[in-house]
């Protein structure tokens, strides 16, 4: 079975988890625009990925295991990003002039 | 493989015998556990979809409803949730290296966290109801100017929708926590029992998966519904 992680990088993790998310609240009360929503969602990520690969241990976990993870993220990305591309492009057809 | 199985001095009384090895067993069980945590993303991913859209049809409206959340509450309890998956992880260490005493600890833990969120929790959906932000409910929706706020009558209507995903998207969080409370209680009960050891401790490991799972999803909710659109004056 794959190693014990030491006491030493949970508490690492820990801690930089814990910073993360003072990090996101006070900038979230910077006026950034556009990129307020891009930075919150960025630090989200970097700290799910924290979780994800120490926490929940996948870095040690078999080839079989990260391919089924890796399709969890892939199906959110089709999911989030069709949708997406659906809703921003719906203004782009002049009306009752699609034919 | 096969006569991996036949080898009786070796054989571990927690392995089934549709497995060869320990090894295959656990490899297995997070295999399945990983299965079920992608039918939780769809689950939770459906409403952050949703989310999504409604966010990007009524931009005005979502960012004066992020104005009656208190993002101190959510930022404490994003700390209590990360807390309680570090002494979750912590568990699952010592279950692998056979620390009884630690594991049952450690789980205490993990539980009196779990349950400090879910009272957080409480605290800020009492608010909302005193407040009379609670869509839905004969009585308790009132979005009309204040002092405060003297410019948001005109979200009243789309308002209601982005409340409704707050109280959506956080009660069934609240739900999942209530879970993964009574399955820590289940695994400190085993623990107690001295079922766990360097050779097996698949339930403290997948528990943990889901524990940290539900972590995972708040790291997303807290952001998106406490703090995007905070700094836009709309109101």
């Amino acid at each position: 079975m794959h190693p014990v992680s030491s006491v030493r990088t949970y508490v690492l993790v820990w801690l930089t988890l814990t910073i993360l998310t003072f990090v996101t609240y006070y900038v979230a009360q910077i006026e950034l625009g556009e990129w307020n929503i891009v930075v919150a969602l960025l630090i989200a990520f970097f700290k799910m990925m924290l979780v994800i690969l120490i926490f929940m241990n996948v870095k040690a976990e078999s080839p079989l295991t990260k391919l089924f993870v890796g399709a969890g993220f892939f199906w959110m990305v089709l999911l989030l990003g069709q949708v997406a591309i659906d809703y921003i492009s719906r203004t782009w057809m002049p009306e009752g002039k699609m034919w | 493989m096969a006569d991996t199985h036949g080898a009786v001095a070796e054989h571990n009384p927690n392995l089934r015998h549709h497995f060869d090895t320990m090894e295959q067993q656990f490899d297995s069980a997070t295999l399945g556990m990983w299965v079920f945590l992608l039918t939780e993303i769809m689950f939770f991913g459906g409403m952050f979809c949703a989310y999504m859209i409604y966010r990007s049809m009524y931009p005005g409206a979502f960012a004066s409803t992020s104005m009656h959340m208190d993002p101190m509450f959510g930022a404490i309890n994003t700390a209590v949730l990360i807390v309680s998956s570090l002494s979750m992880a912590l568990a699952v260490r010592a279950a692998r290296l056979g620390q009884q005493q630690a594991l049952q600890i450690l789980l205490l833990v993990t539980i009196f966290f779990g349950l400090a969120f879910l009272g957080v929790k409480a605290f800020e959906y009492h608010a909302h109801w005193v407040d009379n932000k609670v869509p839905l409910f004969a009585g308790h929706w009132d979005y009309s100017n204040t002092k405060d706020f003297p410019n948001q009558a005109q979200y009243a209507r789309p308002a209601q929708i982005l409340f409704c995903f707050y109280f959506f998207m956080t009660g069934f969080h609240a739900v999942h926590m209530l879970v993964g409370v009574v399955l820590m209680l289940t695994i400190f009960m085993m623990a107690r029992r001295g079922k766990f050891g360097p050779t097996y401790f698949t339930p403290v490991e997948i528990s943990g998966l889901y524990w940290h799972f539900v972590d995972i999803v708040w790291i997303f909710l807290f952001p998106l519904l406490y703090l995007i659109g905070r700094t836009k004056k709309l109101i």
